[in-house]
């Protein structure tokens, strides 16, 4: 068994059934192909990188499936160019990594990156801390407290690390 | 003021040593590079939206192939720009 993903844009002009009726559709049509589908990840309406059609947002989908062979892909993408509905769509094939990235990302072991909040937030820290405890030596405590907190989050910064939370 | 016996150094010596640089995927035991994660994508291109090379990322050559094909997906589904100015 292979599993495929194939991510495409919709129309934002649709109204909100059309865009599920457009979706299921295609979730449909993977059926009728003998295809078992593993996950829809609807990640909604997004702002695009550059405009596509004179349309400066899209609405993503992103199905996840698994078939036999490649064959229904080649109907599903004949599908997908004719559909008037459909900005954009590419479709790939994951490796088992793949595989095991989508299913840690859905029961929430990989977290999305984030772009260094956490060190943000451990400099915002300090200039309040004197404010409460001026007398406490806050020059002292303001250094020691930023190397210390750096190392520590630094491999969260680096990389999507895995972690319980839930997103 | 510092003594003379404090001073041992007339500028810090660490300035001039380059950290060892690392391929993040490799140590972090990161296999599987998500085309859809812009976030994480941004690390390895430029404010103009090209990829970084591998002197600079890192990357070892195995992963580089990688992120470049990941930039290239995500290009095409518009979730990174083509060509831009002040990306970041």
């Amino acid at each position: 068994m292979n599993h495929y993903e194939v991510t495409f844009i919709i129309d934002p002009v649709l109204s909100g059934d059309e865009i599920k009726s457009t979706a299921s559709t295609y979730e449909s049509l993977l059926k009728d192909q003998g295809c078992s589908i593993v996950h829809v990840n609807e990640m909604g309406l997004k702002q695009l990188a550059y405009p596509i059609n004179k349309k400066s947002s899209g609405i993503y989908y992103c199905v996840e499936y698994s078939s036999i062979n490649g064959s229904p892909i080649a109907k599903m993408e004949l599908a997908l160019r004719r559909d008037e509905r459909i900005m954009r769509f590419l479709t790939i094939k994951l490796d088992k990594y793949g595989v095991q990235y989508n299913e840690d990302r859905r029961s929430g072991k990989i977290s999305s990156y984030k772009k260094k909040e956490s060190k943000k937030k451990s400099f915002d820290g300090p200039p309040v801390a004197p404010v409460a405890a001026v007398q406490e030596k806050p020059e002292v405590v303001a250094p020691v407290a930023a190397p210390i907190v750096a190392p520590v989050v630094a491999p969260e910064v680096i990389a999507p690390v895995v972690s319980n939370e839930e997103e | 003021m510092a003594s003379r016996d404090d001073i041992k150094f007339l500028s810090n010596p660490t300035i001039g040593q380059q950290r060892k640089k690392y391929c993040r995927f490799k140590k972090y035991g990161i296999k599987y590079i998500d085309y859809k994660d812009s976030e994480f994508l941004l690390q390895f291109i430029n404010e103009q939206g090209k990829l970084l090379p591998r002197r600079i990322t890192g990357n070892s050559l195995k992963y580089q192939k990688l992120v470049a094909v990941a930039v290239k997906r995500s290009r095409h589904l518009a979730i990174l720009p083509y060509v831009a100015d002040l990306l970041k």
